[in-house]
């Protein structure tokens, strides 16, 4: 049972409930949209990069508590970093959420609250639904981006 | 809004002995993540009675063989068994003919079958195919793609708030351009029944053939093909406690007989020149190249188990879960049952205020409740109620009230921990 209260951890609760930078973005220079055909998870993100650094995210959409968190947080932390970094972040944030672990020095602040998800492995594409949609973002591909 | 299941009024019927049919049924005594399964997904999947695997295990034991060729005596026994196996469906459908009954893998290749097929000799552009606004995805896409191909179009019938359909919207849709109307018997994503008698008189009034999707209501509710007097009926078998991967696509004679076959290849002809190939009759010419013959004697066999149970009280049973289920969850502070047809079966979509279907159906698996959570292949029943997705729980009459029980209980927890 307590597993549960792992993966549904107050911050994750927290967000979901009042997911940050949520809404939509006028001007953005990059945006993608992502889909999880199984649950119906629909999302929006929309870009602001300025050299290599992405200066303003949001995103809108409807999903589940995973999913919804995920986004939220991951605009925190990818906003006033390069796009490098925020590669190497996507890298240790799937680790953790296949293994429930990172062994990099990769520092996931909070999105470590994520590593109760490795024990979902059906809810893994919850997590990294706005990941994907991230890297399609910055790629620019336009198409839709889907977790099938 | 409370709904009124059609009462388990059936004088005379024993109690159901639902814990003796339980043990029929092996999957469903085992643990998941430390709790004992509760098994509410029955409208995705059924499961399987021991009877059914043994015909299948006996016909890979003994009987394995191909059909409809060979002299040899497995040949011959393994014909027999596929060929008795479209017999008894036709009987418990209670077809006209059994030569009316065509194995295919599913409802879904059943109804493709019927696209392409009648779709080939009987739709033309400018044609209207009338669907409902409750259909599954695989009656509604093969149908679009029909249309893609010959300039039809594809008309839909509403519903109402409840998840029932508007007969009078139907009836205004009938025309002189509708070629086919196909609809679900029973919604798999309400669990509504449709009055299908009515709306296949309505149509068959103005000359129109009728395709139903029986999917969700075999074995749910009683089918009977003469009095429904539908053209065709598709059936999925693994939703009826047989095998995966083989179903049922009835068509009455006459229209299967002017239908041009589907797919070529060997099973589906008399004779074969590289000038002329002369097809077989009804209904071998539906079934080219070697077929899922265990899937048919599972399913054979799946029938006579079902027609071994006393079916109505098992169907009363099965409408007491279903009113008990939606009784209670309509007693729960922050729950909207999605589909309050006044004639349901099975079938209970619901909402948890603030919490997603996906997490609710996350935590009840740790509870080890299966239920589904998502759009239900209905993406389109989605729209109407304008919600993303619904949690769903199915039952089957080898489901118990303790298991009802289980799902209250479970719907407790995730408003504990969504409520946190």
């Amino acid at each position: 049972m307590n597993d549960l209260y792992d993966l549904y951890q107050q911050v994750i609760l927290d967000h979901n409930r009042n997911p940050r930078n949520f809404g939509h973005l006028d001007g953005p220079t990059h945006r993608a949209s992502g889909h999880n055909p199984l649950c119906g998870d629909k999302l929006s993100l929309y870009l602001v990069v300025d050299g290599d650094i992405v200066k303003e995210v949001r995103f809108e959409g409807s999903g589940c508590a995973i999913s919804t968190a995920s986004a939220s947080l991951m605009t925190q932390s990818i906003k006033g970093k390069k796009v490098s970094e925020v590669e190497e972040l996507f890298q240790g944030f799937h680790q953790l959420l296949t293994t429930g672990s990172t062994q990099e020095e990769i520092d996931l602040h909070k999105l470590e609250v994520f590593s109760g998800v490795s024990a979902y492995p059906a809810r893994v594409k919850c997590a990294t639904l706005p990941w994907h949609t991230l890297q399609a973002a910055l790629q620019r591909k336009s198409d839709p981006i889907s977790t099938e | 809004m409370p709904i009124v299941c059609k009462p388990p009024s059936r004088a005379g019927s024993r109690p159901f002995d639902v814990r003796k049919v339980r043990l029929d049924f092996p999957a469903l005594h085992q643990e998941i993540h430390g709790k004992p399964l509760v098994y509410l997904d029955n409208a995705a999947t059924s499961q399987t009675p021991l009877s059914v695997m043994e015909a299948v295990r006996s016909f890979y034991a003994k009987d394995r063989a191909n059909i409809h060729r060979g002299v040899h005596l497995l040949s011959q026994r393994a014909t027999e068994r596929y060929e008795e196996a479209r017999k008894k469906v036709s009987r418990f459908l209670n077809a006209p003919d059994a030569k009316e009954i065509v194995f295919v893998r599913g409802a879904t290749e059943g109804i493709n079958l019927v696209a392409q097929s009648f779709g080939h000799s009987r739709i033309r552009a400018g044609d209207e195919i009338l669907v409902s606004a409750m259909e599954h995805h695989s009656n509604i896409v093969p149908w679009q793609f029909l249309c893609r191909r010959t300039g039809a179009i594809l008309r839909v019938a509403p519903m109402d708030d409840r998840g029932e359909m508007i007969v009078e919207e139907y009836e205004k849709l009938l025309g002189p351009r509708t070629k086919l109307v196909a609809l679900a018997q029973v919604s798999n994503a309400l669990g509504t029944v449709n009055p299908v008698r009515e709306l296949i008189d309505l149509a068959h009034g103005r000359g129109i053939p009728v395709l139903l999707d029986g999917a969700q209501a075999a074995p749910h509710v009683p089918v009977d093909l003469q009095a429904l007097d539908c053209d065709f009926y598709v059936l999925s078998g693994h939703k009826m406690f047989g095998p995966t991967g083989i179903g049922v696509l009835f068509g009455k004679r006459e229209l299967l007989e002017e239908m041009p076959p589907w797919q070529g290849g060997g099973d589906m002809i008399l004779s074969v020149s590289f000038e002329k190939t002369v097809v077989a009759a009804i209904p071998h010419k539906f079934e080219a190249g070697t077929p899922n013959i265990a899937g048919g004697i599972g399913l054979g066999a799946a029938v006579d188990y079902i027609e071994a149970l006393d079916f109505q009280a098992a169907l009363a049973h099965e409408e007491e879960l279903l009113r008990r289920a939606t009784a209670a969850l309509e007693g729960i502070d922050g729950i909207r049952v999605i589909g309050t047809a006044r004639h349901k079966a099975g079938v209970l979509s619901f909402l948890i205020r603030d919490a997603h279907p996906h997490d609710v159906g996350t935590i009840l698996d740790r509870e080890g409740i299966a239920i589904r959570a998502g759009h239900h292949c209905a993406e389109p029943v989605m729209r109407h109620f304008g919600i993303p997705a619904t949690t769903r729980a199915s039952f089957a009459f080898y489901n118990t009230h303790e298991e009802v029980d289980a799902l209250v209980a479970g719907i407790a927890k995730v408003k504990e921990i969504f409520g946190r």
